[in-house]
């Protein structure tokens, strides 16, 4: 997909529909690379969740890039608009000092480590993305909610059924833990 | 399609332009009805009968320094004023005022601005957090609980208009119930028995969900100064404010689209733009009654409200109409 986009701004001009689409292309993947960048760099926690917020929306413009808009919507709704804030709603309640790792160091080989296993993974990702004969499939399915409503009851009603078991578990494991604080 | 270069900048244009009328008067309004409700006058100084008082305002508020106190996140504390309106500004991009005064029809408008007021609770946790104030990180996580246990019902009462039209695209569901108020969605019994219990349901919530009386505990005076705004001067808080008014006015629209038939005249006659916005500001002004009418409630009874109430409710609610649906 990138690489027709980049083909299109290449051929149009800079004011043409494509190269439009192509510059909000690569916006959501600046969006995701800073979110992302500023979710691991970031001193202060709340400051890190704002950058898993945007890149959240990163993640969501990649949906609609997908021809998916409703993934897109529910990223927002549930990612950032949920998943987040209950983060974000957590650290404000209980972190009782901001801004005070500078005596959580961990291992002298941590950061070494890391690192390499970090350029190991991008390494062998880039290697996999430039080398992988990329095939493009045919649409299947419109991707609107008619569809994902009955492929959802349907044929992958494992997985529904799967996700409203963890939900009863969340409930009731949520359930215990605010009842044991009460006695 | 219309694809000319003029259509997207007159509507920006025209938006913005609402938008900001909106913002400034609806505040007018608010001084003026509260006055009104206390036996007074309101604004009367500047203009007929105080009529320029939010150009007054907004060139105060404009002409200010933008103050950032120190222990301030500066970053955090610059960007959420910012967040706090644009969701709101972007929602005014797929609501349908009238048949043909749409910006763009899209697919999953609903959906679209359920997305775009959750960023819009982002905006306040994270205003409230950034000031590095108690009063305001308190005021933030009331904020935060409450939008979050509002936006269950809502969701869930939306879910009963989607089930009903078929759509989730607010011009369908409009154009869905025209030809006079007894096709409106308030009124659908013969689609579901409870659909005026819909229509309470949502209300209250939309109520709650822009933090107005007698749901404001995010800016409760007398116990948090000003909540999350009280480290904000000038045009930080003026954007907040418009936000908060944006809100209302979004809020409005999607009750008007929802349940009262968006543009439909009651008696079938000349239907239009005109009757969408006597419908919301019919609904803006019920809504600054109710703020200057009831007393401020408790944290506990707002949220058990919601949880205890309006969620086993509406979710009954969803099992009736579904249950509509399949037998009729």
């Amino acid at each position: 997909m990138q690489a027709t986009i980049c083909q299109a701004a290449a051929n149009q001009s800079l004011f043409s529909a494509e190269s439009f689409v192509g510059i909000i292309f690569l916006i959501t993947v600046g969006l995701i690379i800073a979110g992302a960048w500023i979710a691991v760099v970031s001193r202060r926690l709340v400051r890190c969740i704002s950058g898993l917020a945007v890149c959240f929306t990163g993640v969501a413009g990649t949906y609609y890039f997908l021809l998916s808009p409703f993934l897109a919507m529910m990223q927002m709704l549930i990612y950032v608009g949920a998943v987040s804030i209950l983060i974000a709603f957590g650290i404000m309640l209980a972190t009782p000092e901001e801004g005070d790792t500078a005596g959580n160091k961990g291992s002298p080989i941590a950061g070494p480590l890391g690192f390499a296993v970090g350029a190991l993974m991008f390494a062998a990702l880039s290697v996999l993305g430039v080398k992988t004969d990329w095939q493009v499939f045919p649409r299947t399915g419109t991707g609107d909610m008619e569809a994902m409503g009955k492929a959802l009851l349907t044929s992958h009603s494992m997985v529904f059924e799967l996700i409203s078991l963890v939900l009863l578990i969340a409930i009731i494991g949520a359930l215990v833990l605010a009842r044991r604080g009460r006695n | 399609m219309d694809t000319s270069i003029w259509r997207p900048i007159l509507y920006l244009i025209g938006f913005m332009a609402f938008a900001g009328l909106n913002a400034a008067y609806l505040g007018w309004c608010e001084r003026k009805g509260a006055g009104r409700i206390q036996r007074r006058t309101g604004p009367m100084e500047v203009g007929f009968q105080g009529l320029l008082q939010p150009l007054a305002d907004g060139l105060k508020l404009m002409s200010k320094q933008l103050l950032v106190p120190t222990g301030v996140d500066g970053i955090l504390f610059r960007v959420a004023p910012i967040l706090a309106m644009i969701p709101a500004l972007t929602s005014f991009a797929v609501i349908p005022f009238a048949g043909n005064i749409q910006a763009r029809s899209v697919e999953l408008s609903v959906l679209l601005l359920f997305a775009l007021a959750s960023i819009a609770m982002m905006a306040i946790l994270l205003g409230g957090w950034a000031s590095g104030n108690k009063y305001a990180v308190i005021s933030a996580a009331r904020s935060v609980s409450q939008n979050l246990a509002y936006e269950i019902p809502m969701l869930v009462t939306v879910i009963t208009v989607v089930m009903i039209t078929g759509s989730m695209n607010l011009q369908d569901i409009a154009v869905h119930q025209q030809g006079g108020f007894w096709h409106w969605n308030i009124f659908a019994l013969n689609k579901s028995i409870l659909m005026p219990i819909s229509f309470i349901i949502f209300f209250i919530c939309s109520i709650a969900e822009t933090n107005r009386a007698p749901f404001d505990m995010a800016e409760a005076e007398s116990e948090l100064v000003a909540g999350f705004m009280t480290e904000y001067g000038s045009m930080g808080f003026g954007l907040f404010m418009m936000g908060e008014y944006l809100n209302m006015v979004v809020g409005a629209c999607l009750v008007t689209i929802l349940f009262l038939g968006g543009w439909d005249c009651p008696f079938g006659l000349f239907p239009g733009v005109w009757w969408f916005l006597l419908k919301i500001y019919i609904l803006l002004f019920t809504v600054i009654w109710v703020r200057w009418t009831f007393p401020r409630t408790q944290i506990y009874k707002l949220l058990n409200l919601s949880w205890k109430i309006l969620i086993p409710f509406s979710l009954v609610n969803l099992l009736v109409t579904a249950a509509f649906i399949k037998i009729f």
